[in-house]
């Protein structure tokens, strides 16, 4: 069965996590389409979060068309998202990191640029927002 | 759901042990939803532990009104489980006689689940049931206390700080078993706890009481979403201040959200702890006026 993993510290909100964590494991393929989610009983029995956490991230997991719930049966992904299989781009990327390095980039430097550039390209998504 | 929209109504609730007494509850009033998961937080001496046994019962109020699951209590004694902080339970049974006691006091509502009070009692790490009360330690006994609970498979839960006395594992597994509670019957939970970081997660709903005062109460988001962070310098005129420390040349303070935000200040978002800890540090001051949308 598919498990989350909840950091209490990481400031990211709990829900938020939860539809992280169900997009990622549909990337890496370990949901694909007709599985079904933990049901809110055993995310909070293994979590010890509130039901209503999970509620809410499955809510927001159906209303993106990514899963769907079933009166009576639980939860079932409904659609699965591209998996991550991008040479060139990451050949690029690579490239880019190389330079910044070379050029006396610290780490944060590079991550501060690339989140800059990024958030030029791919504005501030909902799932960004507190909640 | 049916029965009363709310699982615990206060209403001017007072409560003072002797007449000539201070009061420990001076004129309470806070609502609790059915089906919340409510956090219950306070300093020492807050009056948490006596709200809560009045609200189960054992206490009559001096003034005000109190209703749970729409009666005065005892009145709903049946729907309702309470675990007291001292866990009083009979030394010389076993763990099993006690789980067997239950089901015997608890055999005229018809709902006693043998099966989860042994779920909690004996499973991950468990208790032996041939093990007699008086030879079990503190978190031990917490556990049958817990188990008597889940087995009375109330609509509503009273516990006073229930997780002090239990090592990280055990806290980690009856919270999720509580959680689990509420996700499959709906529970009303209301529990004391000093542990903000695991109100953080598990609450949903908030009353946090100050010198036997109501300082703050409501929905989780809706106490985040109402309060914010402000840094910066410059005065904090006509802004509700719950807190303002001092940080380098200007302050740090955590204000009631209210029309507009004072120019040149950064807003952030507090967390629920952030917002608890302020209330409590400024308890014994004056209460900060509540909206009355809040």
């Amino acid at each position: 069965m598919f498990a989350y993993r909840i950091d209490r510290r990481s400031g990211v909100a709990t829900y938020v996590q939860i539809v992280q964590q169900t997009k990622q494991a549909l990337r890496l393929g370990l949901l694909d389409v007709g599985d079904q989610l933990p049901t809110a009983r055993e995310v909070v029995a293994a979590t010890a979060i509130n039901p209503n956490t999970v509620l809410k991230a499955y809510r927001e997991l159906e209303r993106e068309g990514l899963v769907e719930a079933r009166r009576g049966m639980g939860t079932f992904v409904r659609r699965t998202l591209g998996r991550a299989d991008h040479d060139g781009l990451r050949a690029d990327l690579a490239a880019w990191a190389k330079r910044a390095r070379a050029e006396g980039l610290e780490r944060e430097d590079a991550l501060a640029l690339a989140a800059a550039v990024l958030e030029e390209h791919f504005p501030q998504g909902r799932e960004g927002e507190a909640g | 759901m049916s029965g009363p929209e709310w699982a615990v109504e206060a209403s001017g609730l007072v409560m003072r042990y002797g007449r000539r007494r201070a009061r420990v509850l001076d004129d309470c009033t806070f609502a609790v939803p059915a089906g919340r998961v409510c956090g219950l937080v306070g300093p020492n001496g807050a009056g948490k532990s006596t709200l809560l046994a009045l609200a189960a019962g054992l206490l009559r109020p001096s003034g005000g009104e109190l209703k749970v699951l729409g009666a005065v209590p005892p009145g709903a004694r049946a729907d309702v489980a309470y675990v007291a902080q001292s866990k009083p339970l009979p030394a010389q049974l076993t763990v099993a006689s006690v789980l067997r006691l239950g089901a015997e006091l608890n055999r005229s509502s018809g709902r006693w689940s043998a099966s989860a009070a042994e779920t909690i009692a004996y499973e991950q790490g468990g208790l032996d049931p041939k093990a007699r009360i008086r030879s079990l330690s503190g978190g031990q006994r917490t556990r049958v206390a817990l188990a008597l609970a889940f087995g009375k498979r109330a609509r509503l839960m009273l516990l006073d700080e229930p997780m002090a006395d239990l090592d990280p594992v055990a806290r980690q597994e009856l919270m999720g078993a509580l959680m689990a509670e509420a996700a499959e019957h709906g529970t009303t939970i209301v529990m004391s706890s000093h542990v903000l970081p695991e109100l953080e997660g598990t609450c949903d709903h908030l009353v946090l009481l100050g010198g036997g005062r109501v300082r703050l109460a409501g929905a989780v988001d809706e106490l985040v979403s109402s309060h914010v962070l402000l840094t910066g310098t410059g005065p904090l005129d006509g802004q509700r201040v719950v807190e303002h420390r001092p940080a380098g040349r200007g302050a740090t303070a955590l204000v009631r959200r209210g029309e507009a935000l004072p120019p040149g200040w950064d807003a952030v978002e507090p967390s629920l702890e952030e917002i608890v800890l302020a209330h409590l540090r400024t308890a014994s001051g004056p209460a900060v006026p509540e909206e009355a949308a809040v």
